[in-house]
């Protein structure tokens, strides 16, 4: 096993697609013919047929983990079953070396009715394992899934995240070369989650991985080569994992500020973001910079204190962080301009927006509050997936 | 290291793909075994009659035929045995090689999910199919037996060669529908076409009644090479009159390239059935 040994290699692969059932079936039955026939041709598309993955290219050594990002139906899974052998690419090649894993399905091959160590043996056997394996491992894959108590139940009766557990378990005994992981992990609770990607990581250095995954925090942390597909199409393929994620993120760039809550007591008249540049219209802010706010309402009901929260989330919509509220008594019908200043923003580089909420002083109820009320942008040299970078100093005492 | 290449062309020559596939087929063994003890397993654990099924439809088929034959319903020549064991031992056989025949297209239809998300040898799906015949088959040929024995039929050495005569049944019956397979998969119709052609074929074949002596039946009979198939079958089992062994012999011949035509007719055509129809 040598470290950096060119394990999959990706030629101009492309794949076409039926849109229409019937049509779909006659081409079956003319591509079971020309297939026998060896016949080079049809490299061009058919009546009704559109490519699904077009021109892909890529090479990875053992060692490498590959992210294959993009939208839904941007033709990841249809590239995956290229890579898995399950369909043939209609033009291009694919290179494999080793013993191929897919963790595309969990627990292939479980039978409802028989118990979970049946079960061991049937998705084994389908995985490749001789029974002497199953029989070497089947301690530890009852172990690993955490579910000795429950072993000889029937699987029908187990929970999903249970059947997932013990799919998991059997997959996880492979010893791949080339590892195929789909969006199966997404499943699960934050435990069995965890112990995958302990799993994974364990396996990463001595394969060469094909990750698929919408988790972009978890794609930066375990890739180190990026495929952006969109369409079919390779949008980016490289080994800037931000530049990937960054293109990827931009084409779910929505403006629309959704109304989450509104009792008519104020309304909002503008949500402006100043900061140092603007970018095609987009508030851009370096690193480590100042942001400001500028806001304008209008307060309809009479004293009453008012409290502003504004909650900055990153471009999954998860809040990451939260500016220090402040409190402001209302007088009736009247229009009131508040300035936020930020400073020295220690966010790390991506896109991030704005939640307002307007809570009632006294009772914390909320009056209003708006999602996505304005977007930015923070720019720095360094690509980080954790969403702060924070200034720090380092005094090295030998 | 194994190296796979997968492209489009299939450059390799037919001698290499049917020996990548009778590799499967030893490779697969395991795995075989236990696609279909699971399917076995599964079957009975959820049944009280649980293996009675596999004896009731060739009981009552052979129940149908005999009060149709005693109450005189339909006039039948002579089959030279007597009667219940006659239609038992036919509709026995016949039974195993419409299953035999509709098999590879079941098992297939029946890994659907499996064939498009997991790459394993699709032949085990083949032979998982026989282990399950052959499983089902022991019932139904012990009873045979018992009927044998309660009607006196004489043993004869003929007897011995029966297990290869269902042997060769069977490989007959899986080499053609390997071949029809990947059609039936595709459409439908095929599937309502091949069933309705054997319902058919059962009259024009020695199951139930000989092959009588003279009119267009009989002509009909002998057009049909599964009259041979059939017919030599049984006479295995009663010391018969063996007539038109050659014939036999010649699709027994026949029947060795036929089903390496369809292990690798089935091998190409796989990926093209997953494309066409991932689940």
């Amino acid at each position: 096993m040598t470290e950096g040994e060119l394990l999959l290699k990706v030629e101009n692969v492309s794949k076409k697609f039926c849109k229409d059932l019937k049509t779909s079936l006659w081409y079956g039955i003319k591509d079971l013919i020309s297939g026998v026939s060896s016949s080079n041709k049809e490299r061009i598309l058919r009546p009704k047929e559109f490519w699904a993955v077009k021109d892909i290219n890529f090479e990875l050594k053992r060692g490498e983990c590959l992210g294959l990002i993009g939208h839904n139906g941007a033709g990841k899974s249809t590239l995956l079953k290229i890579l898995n052998g399950l369909i043939k690419p209609d033009s291009g090649q694919v290179t494999i070396k080793g013993r191929v894993g897919a963790l595309i399905e969990l627990g292939a091959g479980f039978n409802p009715i028989l118990s979970g160590r049946e079960n061991i043996y049937n998705n084994g056997a389908i995985l490749g394992f001789t029974r002497k394996e199953i029989d070497d491992k089947l301690e530890d894959i009852i172990d690993f899934a955490e579910i000795r108590e429950f072993i000889d139940m029937p699987v029908q009766n187990y929970s999903s995240g249970m059947k997932v557990r013990l799919g998991f378990a059997v997959a996880a005994q492979m010893e791949p070369d080339v590892l195929i992981i789909d969006e199966v992990l997404a499943v699960g609770d934050l435990g069995f989650t965890l112990k995958c990607f302990k799993t994974i990581d364990t396996i990463l250095p001595n394969t060469a991985v094909v990750f698929v995954s919408h988790s972009m925090p978890m794609v930066s942390r375990i890739c180190n080569k990026i495929i952006l597909m969109e369409n079919g199409e390779p949008k980016y393929v490289g080994e800037d994992i931000g530049e990937g994620i960054d293109k990827y993120y931009s084409r779910f760039t929505n403006n629309n500020s959704n109304v989450v809550f509104d009792d008519n007591s104020l309304t909002l008249d503008s949500f402006k973001i100043k900061t140092e540049s603007v970018i095609n219209g987009f508030p851009v802010i370096n690193w480590g910079g100042n942001l400001k706010l500028d806001i304008n309402f209008t307060t309809k009901i009479k004293k009453e204190t008012f409290c502003i929260v504004i909650i900055i989330s990153d471009k999954e919509q998860r809040p990451i962080a939260m500016l220090q509220e402040s409190q402001f008594n209302s007088i009736e019908n009247k229009s009131m301009r508040v300035l936020v200043d930020v400073s020295d923003l220690q966010l790390s580089k991506g896109l991030y927006n704005f939640n307002l909420v307007m809570k009632s002083g006294m009772t914390n109820e909320p009056r209003l509050r708006i999602n996505n009320i304005g977007e930015f942008q923070v720019i720095h040299e360094k690509e980080v997936w954790q969403p702060f970078l924070l200034r720090a100093t380092y005094d090295f005492i030998s | 290291m194994e190296t796979r290449i997968y492209k489009k062309e299939n450059s390799l020559s037919f001698f290499k793909i049917l020996k990548e596939s009778l590799n499967d087929v030893v490779g697969s063994r395991f795995l075989a075994r236990q696609l279909a003890e699971r399917d076995i397993k599964a079957q009975y654990r959820q049944s009280y009659l649980g293996v009675i099924w596999a004896f009731i439809m060739p009981i009552t088929t052979a129940i149908v035929w005999i009060f149709l034959s005693s109450s005189g319903t339909v006039q039948l020549s002579d089959t030279g045995i007597s009667y219940p064991v006659y239609v038992f031992s036919g509709t026995l056989i016949w039974s195993i090689f419409k299953e035999a025949l509709t098999m590879p297209t079941a098992s297939t239809n029946g890994a659907r999910g499996l064939l498009s998300k997991i790459n394993f040898p699709k032949e085990a799906l083949i032979l998982s199919g026989i282990y399950k015949m052959l499983f089902n088959s022991v019932f139904k040929i012990g009873l045979l037996f018992i009927l044998m024995l309660i009607y006196k039929v004489s043993f004869s050495l003929t007897m011995l060669l029966f297990p290869v005569g269902l042997l060769v049944l069977i490989l007959l019956g899986v080499a053609v529908g390997l071949i029809l397979t990947p059609f039936s998969m595709l459409y439908k119709d095929i599937g309502k076409v091949i069933n309705l052609v054997m319902s058919f074929f059962m009259y024009v074949t020695p199951v139930v009644y000989a092959v009588p002596s003279n009119g267009l039946m009989k002509t009909f009979m002998e057009l049909n090479p599964l009259t041979y198939v059939i017919g030599i079958t049984r006479d295995m089992l009663f010391n018969g009159t063996f007539a038109y062994l050659n014939i036999y012999i010649l699709i027994v011949m026949l029947c060795l390239p036929v089903l390496m035509l369809g292990l690798v007719w089935y091998r190409l055509s796989i990926p093209v059935i997953v494309e066409r129809l991932s689940a």
